[in-house]
């Protein structure tokens, strides 16, 4: 009966920690979460602590928790630099129709912007363009280098 | 461009459009091509010299771009000409028309050639040979220079006769020639005839430009292009050179195309990150707004009564393909399938609209019917969209993209064209990696 249990408690400690080793290594190296990029590889730096991108999902412009963490960093570095303007860059990936990217890239730049907004940087500080599909910053045709293309962006200007 | 567009049918032999008993079946694709044979043009001994021209060559060389444009429709069978029994004058005069039925022709090209005062004199003759009779023939003047023109209009005119379709040879197709590795892609305009000759760039590549679209009326040619950072559509007079930015627009103007008379642009404006549909009168500069939705709404493509609108939106959530009058009432969705779709293009007949549609991590280029109804998927590949219509809404072209490895190594862009029956699929020749092709108007028309 002891014996029976004791397996039985083996069995269970080791198929959990089966279970979450298998979690922690399918979070490490896919760095996308759900369907947007979490890692580090292509992100740049607008000062130190301050990155320079936010990534989408799939055909979307809604912007994550991880997105406005982001974004409230620049407004913050915005903030302390008065006279500084950006241009938010927005990006597709390439497994959409050209036309419809360059509309996605667009209303993503403008999410960026218009969070940037309501964290008290002016408009006229933030110019947007879209580059739809055509600058990719991975070119290789993956899932990862697909969620490191979906992107906006923020550039400075002067 | 040039001057040479001038072209004088000046003696139409004969029409004979009654009894012919060669037919074409051409709503089967290629299943049994028609063979037939397109003799060398016999050249004039009296011939004078011209540039730098290989007149001696002349009659061959036409003879050859008739049968490559034969080819490449999947509906003829251009024979052999190491076959051919009669020499190129006298069976110009009148064929044996039972030799040429020995080698299983049922149809036969015949014509001859002069140049003479720096003009080139063409007269051709197509024989029924099974009804042993002439069935068309045509004579025309023109500029020696034009040569490969005149190998296009010949194959129109057979073309024609034999299908009672109008033909596509004389026409040209623009696109953007790509080149240099995926993430820094050089993009120019680029313009060539459909069988990949005479290549042109009418952009220098300093800026990015997409989307070339042909005025179906003349040479004139809509595009969007980077210019100074500012993403804008563009007219262009490819004659002159000429460009200019269309409308006053205070954001980002993409997708254009024309109106079927050539007058207006439609194309998608986007303002504060929602794209809308305009169109501008090309000579009154009114601008409309046609589409006023939250959602992404673009490439708007003009019926070819002017009457209706297809286009591409997201008001759904993904992309499906809509249908609206021309003055932005009465919006109906029309794809219902599985899948998200895009590029919705009007064929010029009226009758169907191509499309790219996106299922399963694959790329369909198919057409439906204008409700919507009987789609049917021509192609299916890794990436592939952006269909454009021969002037005769017989065949698409498109482009398609390779899958790419690490750094972006084998990644390639190339223009395709599909028969709307789904037969012979080609790949179309250009000099360099190519994709957004447009497919113009008959030039001689």
């Amino acid at each position: 009966m002891t014996l029976n249990t004791n397996l039985k408690n083996i069995l269970l400690v080791i198929f959990t920690t089966l279970i979450l080793s298998a979690c922690s290594t399918a979070k490490k190296s896919g760095d996308i979460e759900g369907d947007v990029y979490t890692g580090k590889e292509t992100v740049e730096f607008l000062a130190a602590g301050v990155p320079d991108r936010v990534f989408f999902a799939t055909n979307k412009s809604s912007l994550t928790t991880a997105s406005r963490a982001t974004l409230r960093k620049q407004a913050t570095y915005l903030r302390k630099n008065k006279n500084l303007s950006v241009t938010i860059e927005g990006h597709a990936d390439e497994r959409g129709t050209r036309e419809y990217n360059l509309a996605l890239g667009e209303r993503r730049a403008n999410a960026a912007r218009d969070y940037l907004m309501t964290y008290g940087i002016s408009g006229k500080r933030i110019s947007v363009i879209s580059y739809g599909k055509e600058k990719p910053v991975n070119p290789k045709s993956s899932p990862l280098s697909w969620s490191q293309n979906r992107r906006s962006v923020t550039v400075k200007v002067n | 461009m040039k001057k040479f567009f001038y072209f004088i049918f000046i003696n139409i032999l004969l029409l004979n459009s009654s009894n012919a008993l060669i037919e074409i079946d051409i709503t089967r694709g290629n299943l049994d091509p028609l063979p037939i044979a397109v003799s060398p043009l016999h050249v004039d001994i009296k011939s004078e010299k011209f540039k730098d021209l290989k007149v001696k060559n002349l009659g061959e060389d036409i003879s050859k771009i008739i049968e490559q444009n034969f080819r490449n429709t999947g509906l003829f069978n251009p024979l052999k000409k190491d076959a051919f029994v009669q020499k190129p004058d006298i069976a110009h005069l009148k064929p044996r028309f039972e030799d040429w039925r020995l080698i299983k022709a049922q149809a036969l090209v015949t014509g001859k050639l002069l140049i003479k005062d720096e003009k080139l004199k063409v007269e051709f003759r197509l024989w029924d040979l099974a009804a042993a009779q002439e069935m068309t023939a045509l004579a025309f003047t023109t500029t020696p220079s034009n040569w490969r023109r005149v190998a296009h209009i010949i194959s129109d005119k057979i073309y024609e006769r034999l299908t009672g379709e109008e033909g596509y040879f004389d026409t040209r197709i623009i696109y953007v020639a790509e080149s240099g590795p995926k993430n820094q892609r050089i993009k120019k305009l680029a313009i060539m005839d459909q069988d990949g000759f005479n290549t042109k760039y009418l952009t220098l590549g300093n800026e990015l430009v997409l989307t070339p679209r042909f005025n179906p009326t003349n040479q004139m040619v809509t595009y969007m292009s980077y210019f100074r950072n500012m993403p804008r559509v563009y007219l262009l007079d490819i004659e002159t050179g000429t460009q200019e930015v269309v409308g006053n627009f205070p954001g980002m103007t993409f997708a254009p195309r024309f109106s079927p008379d050539g007058k207006k642009i439609i194309m998608s404006f986007a303002k504060d990150g929602n794209s809308d549909i305009y169109t501008m009168d090309l000579e009154s500069r009114i601008v409309e707004r046609i589409s006023d939705h939250s959602s992404i709404d673009t490439s708007p493509s003009f019926s070819p009564d002017g009457k209706f609108i297809a286009f591409n939106s997201d008001r759904s959530g993904l992309q499906q393909i809509y249908v609206m009058r021309s003055d932005g009432s009465n919006v109906k969705r029309i794809t219902f399938g599985k899948g998200i779709y895009g590029t919705p293009v009007w064929s010029p007949r009226g009758d169907l609209i191509a499309f790219t549609k996106m299922h399963k991590g694959k790329f369909f280029i198919g057409v439906m019917r204008t409700d919507g109804t009987g789609e049917r998927l021509l192609t299916e590949n890794y990436y592939q969209e952006a269909p454009s219509w021969s002037p005769n809404g017989r065949v698409l072209v498109f482009y398609r993209e390779t899958k790419a490895g690490e750094k972006g190594k084998g990644f390639s862009a190339k223009l395709w064209s599909i028969d709307i029956t789904g037969y012979n699929e080609r790949r179309l020749s250009t000099k360099t990696d190519a994709s957004d092709p447009s497919w113009s108007s008959l030039l001689s028309k």
